[in-house]
């Protein structure tokens, strides 16, 4: 469904921030792109939707080279959820979540019963349609972030730390929410994340970035048991380290 | 007639004509700012250089930058005429128009462009995320978000417009600055402080107005932008509705910035009412400029002063005598500039230096030969054209005359100075009711440095040959004599009656029978008053 072929990525003059990245994301797929603050992993995610544009290579979307597709059509056949949220201040949560219909064309009929529709779907009350987004929690606001993105019936939908902005129990829920809604509407989701336990949990396949390049592709259980390198090892330490801790705590609690 | 009543009867034609030109300037700035801002925004290098553009243009004075686009537009409308057949009116609306549209300006362009640098970069990727073009972003999410800053842009372009726009008067463009200039000149201060009041007052309600339509579009409230929009919109109404009716064919009376200007083109005003003419006046207006409007045809008949033209115009610096003056100066106008000499009222309003009596008599003072041996401990003070004129030149170098110090003040406070000893000599007029008023004493000319100053009459070249207008005007000729100008003058100067008054007065008057005095006497008072040969 999303191909890399020899990706890279250069800002004037200066080293490249992706280079030569070969990977790709087939239907259905929950994909996240994990690595350190600068490894490129956001880069990555903004080139699949053109956001931003590749120095060299080839991206294909459903088979076609998206250099030689019209951005602004790309654009709005690809949800995008941003970790600022990005929802339009001035515009109604109605008016946000119905922004991509409104842009394709849709009569305002089939908006209105889609944002009651999606707005079910995220769990929110038909009530909040006609607030403003400060009117509403952070957690609300990325619920309605989330529906804004899946509006026009994308089958591809790109997460750019989604959850990281939200409080601890506020992003479990969203994030169990999001993974069912992957699930039934048959989406092909690609995550960025810096939380292991986010990647392992949420998705089947990870891809591991540093440095520009990816060192290491595979499915939760094979980082777990096989990390490629020392820089895989330790993003899988992290949680290990975690469930250890918990582990012995528990069992404390229960000799009690 | 009072003149709060007066004042009050002015206001529909003033305010109205003031708003109109306000609001055309402020809406002209926007239509060209906000694309400029919006174009230049994406670039820090050319909003950088329009800001300092529009900031460098800011700095000029209004007053400056309203009287620089008359000269422009005069050399404009020569070009347009030459290449077209057709010319643009270089007085009046258009050069205001254009100077309050620059002012209006800078505030809009500014806050465009910080607005729209501080919409927040997550919500223009959002914006493209979501699949919108780049107008779309921009109309959709860019300007919305930066027009509660847009708003306040305009807000303070109105303010400063509405307030700048008191200074159109000049160029003459009604406006309410016509309060303040003939008050000023007139020592009426109700009228300075009504025309202050009511500028103050339209800007007041306009801020208003616009505060109101930028709540309402911050706060998404329908209502208070439709209650904006009404408001402005019954403004502009009220303020089209005195200019309803105007006619091309209306003459434009003109009237330089002294009282006895304003006298005269009321009387004119009055002549031309009375034969059925419809006429405007356009008042305060430079001698320099005023000649130029009327060679341009934007003012058809004014009242000027032979040594103004002769020396300002012609560049002439002899003095052949006074009706040499008056036939050469004629026969110039007609050759030149085919503009008319009707002919002469019959009184002089010459330039003289004079002193406070008391203080020219204990330091000896008769003539300017006398004054040359004291000028240097000496403060002399002048009317805003005075010094740069080429008579002051003549002055000099005829009687070597070096001041201590030397001042500009608008009239009015030039007397005053000269009364309460700020200065010592001034440069008078010696129509001038304060002459008497103030116990002053108009030094000799015995070189014959200054030329005559005849009042003389003059039209337009495209009415040089309305035979209407001529009979209208021909009466005027010959009919007002030195003391009744002198009366006439200080009936306003000094009595606190209107111009109009004092205009009825002379016109009642006319054809001698109240001044019993015949004009060669005034001329031969004037002589010995002034000049003395």
């Amino acid at each position: 469904m999303i191909h890399f072929e020899q990706v890279t990525k250069a800002y004037g003059g200066n080293p490249a921030v992706l280079r030569c990245l070969n990977f790709q994301v087939r239907p259905g797929e929950f994909v996240s792109l994990i690595g350190r603050s600068g490894c490129g992993k956001s880069t990555t995610l903004s080139l699949i939707n053109r956001l931003i544009e590749p120095t060299s290579g080839t991206i294909r979307v459903d088979g076609q080279d998206i250099a030689t597709t019209n951005p602004v059509a790309l654009r709005r056949r690809i949800g995008f959820v941003f970790q600022g949220i990005g929802l339009f201040p001035h515009l109604t949560i109605a008016e946000n979540i119905g922004i991509t219909p409104r842009l394709l064309g849709w009569p305002a009929v089939e908006i209105k019963t889609r944002v009651r529709e999606l707005l079910d779907l995220v769990r929110l009350p038909p009530t909040c349609e006609s607030r403003l987004p400060r009117e509403l929690s952070g957690g609300e606001q990325q619920r309605i972030g989330l529906a804004r993105a899946l509006a026009a019936r994308p089958r591809i939908m790109l997460m750019d730390e989604p959850f990281g902005a939200l409080d601890p129990l506020v992003r479990d829920e969203l994030a169990a929410d999001y993974s069912v809604i992957h699930r039934q509407l048959r989406l092909t989701t690609v995550l960025v994340t810096h939380d292991m336990t986010e990647a392992l949990l949420l998705s089947n396949k990870i891809i591991v970035q540093h440095a520009g390049g990816i060192v290491q592709i595979g499915t939760p259980q094979k980082l777990l048991s096989a990390p490629a390198d020392e820089v895989v090892a330790a993003l899988i330490e992290s949680p290990r380290r975690r469930i250890g801790q918990l582990t012995r705590l528990l069992e404390q609690g229960s000799m009690l | 007639m009072n003149t709060a009543t007066q004042a009050v009867d002015l206001l529909p034609a003033y305010l109205g004509n003031h708003i109109l030109l306000s609001v055309s300037a402020i809406a002209l700035g926007m239509v060209i700012s906000l694309p400029v801002a919006i174009a230049s925004a994406r670039s820090r290098r050319a909003s950088g250089l329009l800001l300092a553009g529009a900031s460098v243009i800011q700095t000029v004075p209004g007053l400056a930058l309203l009287a620089l686009f008359y000269p422009a537009l005069l050399a404009l409308s020569a070009v347009t005429t030459r290449q077209f057949g057709f010319g643009v009116p270089a007085l009046g609306f258009l050069p205001a128009l254009l100077a309050l549209t620059l002012y209006a300006m800078l505030p809009v362009l500014r806050n465009t462009i910080v607005g729209l640098a501080a919409v927040d970069p997550a919500i223009k990727t959002a914006a493209r995320a979501v699949g919108m073009t780049r107008p779309q972003s921009l109309l959709h999410v860019e300007l919305p978000l930066a027009a509660p800053m847009i708003m306040g842009g305009i807000r303070i372009a109105a303010v400063w417009v509405i307030g700048a726009a008191t200074l159109s008067t000049p160029v003459g463009q009604t406006s309410l600055g016509n309060y303040i200039f003939t008050g000023l000149q007139t020592e009426n201060w109700t009228f300075v402080l009504f025309g202050s009041v009511a500028a103050a007052m339209v800007a007041l309600i306009v801020d208003r107005l616009l505060a109101l339509a930028e709540t309402g579009l911050a706060l998404h409230s329908r209502l208070r932008l439709a209650a904006a929009s009404t408001g402005i919109a019954a403004l502009l109404a009220a303020s089209l509705y005195p200019l309803a009716g105007s006619a091309d064919t209306t003459v434009v009376i003109g009237a330089k910035n002294f009282e006895e200007q304003y006298i005269l083109s009321a009387l004119i005003a009055r002549r031309l009412a009375d034969s059925g003419i419809s006429a405007k006046t356009r008042s305060d207006l430079g001698s320099t400029i005023i000649f130029r409007a009327l060679v341009a045809g934007d003012v058809d008949v004014y009242v000027d002063y032979s040594g103004t033209i002769w020396a300002n115009q012609m560049h002439r610096q002899d003095e052949p005598g006074r009706s040499a003056v008056l036939n050469q100066l004629t026969r110039w106008l007609a050759e030149k500039h085919r503009v008319r000499n009707l002919g002469s009222l019959g009184f002089e309003n010459a330039y003289a230096l004079a002193m406070r009596r008391d203080r020219a008599d204990a330091l000896g003072i008769r003539t300017l030969i006398d004054l040359q041996t004291h000028a240097a401990e000496l403060k002399i003070g002048g009317d805003f054209e005075f010094f740069s004129r080429p008579e002051w030149a003549v002055l000099q170098r005829t009687y070597g005359l070096r001041f201590a110090l030397q001042r500009s003040y608008q009239p009015t406070f030039m007397y005053r100075a000269l009364r309460d000893g700020d200065v010592d000599v001034i440069s008078a007029f010696s129509s001038d009711g304060r002459i008497e008023q103030y116990g002053l004493k108009l030094l000799e000319d015995p070189k014959g440095a200054l030329p005559p100053y005849d009042a003389v009459l003059l039209v337009s070249p495209q009415r040089s040959h309305d035979r209407r207008l001529e009979a209208a005007l021909k009466p005027l000729v010959g009919a007002i004599n030195l003391p009744a100008m002198q009366r006439a003058n200080l009936m306003v100067d000094g009595d606190k009656r209107t111009p109009e008054e004092a205009a009825i007065w002379l016109a009642e008057g006319m054809g001698g029978l109240r001044f019993g005095v015949g004009r060669e006497e005034v001329r031969n008072g004037r002589r010995h008053q002034v000049r003395q040969h």
